[in-house]
Parts: C-alpha cells; structure tokens; sequence
C-alpha cells in the first residue's frame, strides 16, 4: 500500500511555501476585489519565514505544520494567522505519532485542522470563506477511505473536491469576515481564504503524489 | 503613490521605533516588540488594554498613557495583532486586578482576543472584554452586534481607563466602558480612498466629485455613494444618520468627536464642527465637550467621522479625569 513518510516532510513542505510564494500576487489581488489586498503579502511573510528557519534540512511533515502553524499565529496576526495557525498547528497535532501517512490519517489530520478552525469561527460551507475548501476536502479524503483508494487517487479527488469548493465561493455572498460588510457586493469574486486553503491543498497533493513510498 | 517610507514591508517596525522615541515620556516598548506600555500607571490598578491593526494614527498606541490604556498590542497595516501580542500586552498590564481588553468589532481582532483570553486565562490572568460597535453605518440597529468599532472606542478607552485609575474593579471598569459604547454612536463620509504601502494602489475607489457616506476605516463601502456636498450638508447628513439611531434627544448631554480619516486638513473639521453644534443645539442637545482632530485615521483617506456620545453623571467624571497620551492630552 502506498504511504507518504512522515520523515519526508521537507519535499511537502517546500512544495506548499512555493504555491503561496508564487501565488502572492495573485491572492492579493483576489484580496483586493473585496477585501483590503494584503492577504497575499501576508501569507507569503510567514511562509517565507517558515522557508528561513526550518526548510534548511529534513523536518517531519507534521513537526514542520506545527512550526508554520505557530508561526502563523504569534507573527503574522490579521484573520489568517489564527485560522491557519489553528488549521496546521491542529493538524499536526493530530498527526504527531504516524510515521506513514497514508488515506486514512491524512483524513484525520486534515479533519482535525477543520474542526480546530470551527471551535475559533463559525462558518459553515456556504459562507463563502476557506471552510468552502477545505471541507470538500476533508469529505474526498474520508470518501476516499470508505472506497478502499490508493493514496494517490485519494490525493487526486481531494485536489479535485478543493478546486470545485474553491470555485464555488465565487457566487457566494460573504458572511464572514471583512468581505460580509458588503453583502451582495462580494457576489462575483473568489473568496480570498478559499483560494489560498486551495492553492496550498493543491501543492501539498502534487508533492506527495510525486514521492509515495 | 506619494508616500514617505523604506521597505513597505517594514513600515510598521520602522514606525514603532521612531514612535518610541519621540514619545519616550509617554510610553516604553516591552520584550515582546509588538506591545507598547504606558510608563506611568497607578499602582494596583486593573490593566486596560487595547490593540489593532496598524495605519490609524492615533490609535491605536496614540491612546497608551496615564489614565488611559496600560498597554497596546499592535498589527500590521489594517490587520489584527497576533493573539501573542494581545496575551503580552494583557501580561504587561495585569497588576493582580485583572485586565479590560477594549477593541474593536472586526474579526481578525475576534479571534485573536479570543484566544488571548483562553491563554491568559491558563496563567492565571482574567480579561474582560468590551467589544466597541459605534458605527452606525456598518450594519441595521437589530444587528447591533455586527456593527464596527471606529472611532467612538477612543471615547470608550477615555472612560474605561479612567474607571480603572479611580481604582474601579474589573468588572465596575467593563462596566463603564460597556455603558461608553452602548452610549456612543459614530457615522463617516469618505472623500478618496487610502493604500496599503505595500500594494501600492488603492482597493477601492471613490469617484472625483462624489462621497461614500459611511464608510467603514479600510474602506469598508457604506450606506450610498452620492454627489460631493458642501460641509453644511454634509454635516446634516452624518447629524440626521447618529442622532435618530441612539436616539439623542432634547436635554442630553453629550460629547462630540470629529476626527479627520488621515488627509483631510483639519481646518476643514472646524468648519464641519461648526455646523453640527448648530444643528445639535437646534435639537436642544448640549454639548459638553467636544474633541476636533485625527483622532481615529484611515492612512490618507479624505473624510471625517462624526461621534456623539450621551453622558451621565459616571460618564461626565470619568470623561473629565487628566489624561496622557500622544492622542489624548487632557489636563
């Protein structure tokens, strides 16, 4: 049965700093249609000082989502830093003690990280925030399981269910968040926490689909 | 884009330095580089606290000081401080007391004040919120609770730190800075929009000729866009939005604040001010004191904020009190 390693975690990690990295301008612009257009800036600031200090040599998948998520949370503030610092910070949290990663406990990290980010917001799918991706997600994965998939049709369905839930943000009115001030002002565009929660979904499957053991 | 500034990306270290120094008489910095304390405080006294995004000069450090705030926590531009900044901040100021955490509605600062409590609560610290939604724009009277904080939360910090310098308890000190914001309502009319530094464009617009009434302090969109008025009109409008929605009736007792949003010259405040004693006085509302200046700023929006707050006898003393800051000077 396929597995991604734990140890391995740098090639994984790499890959999620080099989505946002390549996508700041990108996601502050998406930003900028409705919200205040920093999010990219900020993103990339703690990503990239994630790169910094730990991507020099090997770090476990899960010891390097805790250190990002800490980062995240007590350097970069704004919205972000707690919702995503909840997300990998629980993520790893719940992933600590595998050495293998397989179908099965990517579903579990992955659906610990969204039921962290839900005890801190209350935003459900629907309402037009990050939850539009990542809970798709956690259902490809938990779906996935239930059908007995390899880890890398797994990876490609999550991928998939993330982009569909990403996009589907675009006729959604915000209900949370900066964005909801302006009610049906903010139907037409991205949400900006979807598309970033997609775009390092998206990295972090393509990296572990290439490096399966 | 016209701006005086090194790397973008360093703007708000660069600004915090620069602060310190010039204000050394005021407010010191602390371990943790992202909370500024008062240097005089009363001994034994509950911390008052506050914190938010950077880019609104004077708040939000501009109301750290005696009488005031015992120590802010501060965020990168239009972005909430880390939920670390406002644990430390809390640290700083808990005196054994417990601490006030006065903020503002919006959801970064939410979450991030949320989980400072959670943590502060595991080593031993109480902190009591106040949550301020003074601007009447943002959202109906029955949803109160969503409504913004602008700049009615310096009238807010006024009262709850004076509160906790008389020696107030936690909960007399939420308590009166509770009644500040419940008691205060606030509406502002935008002229141009303001950049981010590091973006380099505005994220919105707002046409020559026209004006964005109630527009929120990062360029949330307000109630209707309409044609630029001269300040009398103007005036009219912002008195006929915050008077009905308390309601403020004949024989209150207010105070009002009209700050600039950060490049409207403040002449043009007095001339606005001006109009709106007149109208406040035609209602039989008195005014006990007023505060004209930037106050609460919006980077280098164009426009003004009209605040009104009704008094008691509490709320007349406290509002009273010297206070110290590089915001708010009060002998």
């Amino acid at each position: 049965m396929e597995v991604f390693k734990n140890e391995e975690g740098n090639l994984v990690l790499s890959a999620m700093v080099k989505g946002i990295q390549e996508n700041k301008a990108y996601l502050g612009e998406v930003d900028g249609l409705i919200g205040d257009g920093d999010h990219g800036m900020n993103m990339n600031k703690g990503f990239s000082l994630f790169e910094k200090r730990f991507l020099d040599g090997a770090i476990t998948f899960t010891e390097g989502l805790d250190e990002l998520g800490t980062i995240l949370f007590s350097e970069i503030g704004g919205s972000m830093g707690p919702i995503y610092g909840t997300i990998f910070m629980d993520m790893a949290a719940a992933g600590e003690d595998y050495e293998e990663i397989g179908v099965k406990e990517l579903g579990a990290m992955l659906e610990a990280g969204l039921h962290g980010l839900q005890e801190i917001v209350e935003a459900q799918v629907g309402d037009k925030t990050l939850v539009d991706t990542l809970s798709p997600a956690v259902d490809a994965l938990k779906e996935a399981e239930k059908n007995g998939l390899s880890l890398k049709e797994a990876l490609q369905n999550m991928k998939e269910a993330a982009e569909l839930g990403k996009n589907s943000t675009k006729d959604m009115v915000a209900k949370f968040g900066r964005s909801s001030r302006l009610g049906e002002r903010s139907r037409g565009v991205l949400d900006a926490g979807a598309t970033s929660c997609y775009i390092i979904l998206n990295s972090m499957a393509d990296a572990m689909a290439a490096n399966l053991s | 884009m016209q701006r005086i500034m090194n790397d973008p990306d360093n703007i708000v270290d660069e600004m915090l330095q620069g602060f310190l120094k010039a204000h050394s008489d005021i407010v010191e910095g602390t371990e943790n580089k992202r909370v500024v304390k008062a240097k005089h405080r009363k001994e034994g006294k509950v911390g008052v606290i506050t914190g938010g995004g950077s880019g609104h000069k004077p708040a939000f450090i501009g109301y750290c000081g005696e009488n005031l705030c015992d120590a802010v926590a501060v965020g990168e531009i239009c972005s909430s401080p880390t939920a670390a900044a406002f644990l430390d901040a809390a640290k700083v100021a808990d005196q054994g007391k417990g601490v006030a955490c006065l903020y503002g509605n919006y959801s970064g600062d939410n979450m991030n004040v949320k989980m400072a409590v959670k943590m502060a609560k595991k080593q031993g610290i109480t902190v009591k919120t106040v949550v301020a939604n003074d601007d009447v724009a943002s959202a109906p009277k029955d949803q109160r609770e969503k409504r913004r904080g602008v700049a009615g939360e310096v009238l807010m910090w006024k009262v709850g730190g004076a509160k906790a310098a008389q020696g107030g308890d936690l909960d007399e000190v939420i308590a009166a800075a509770q009644k500040a914001i419940d008691n205060t309502r606030s509406v502002g009319i935008g002229l141009t929009p303001c950049t981010l530094p590091a973006v380099g464009h505005p994220n919105f617009t707002i046409e020559d000729g026209t004006m964005e009434v109630g527009i929120g302090h990062h360029g949330e969109p307000g109630i209707e866009v309409c044609q630029l008025e001269t300040a009398d009109k103007m005036a009219k409008r912002m008195v006929d939005i915050v008077v009905p929605d308390y309601p403020f009736e004949s024989g209150d007792e207010v105070v009002v604040l009209v700050s600039g949003l950060g490049a409207t010259p403040v002449m043009e405040l007095y001339v606005l001010y001006d109009e709106i004693d007149r109208l406040l006085k035609e209602k039989g509302i008195q005014t006990y004191k007023a505060y004209v200046g930037n106050y609460f700023t919006s980077l280098e929006m164009m426009g003004a904020t009209l605040t009104i707050m009704k008094l008691d006898e509490e709320l007349k003393e406290l509002i009273d009190m010297p206070a110290n800051s590089m915001g708010l000077k009060q002998m």
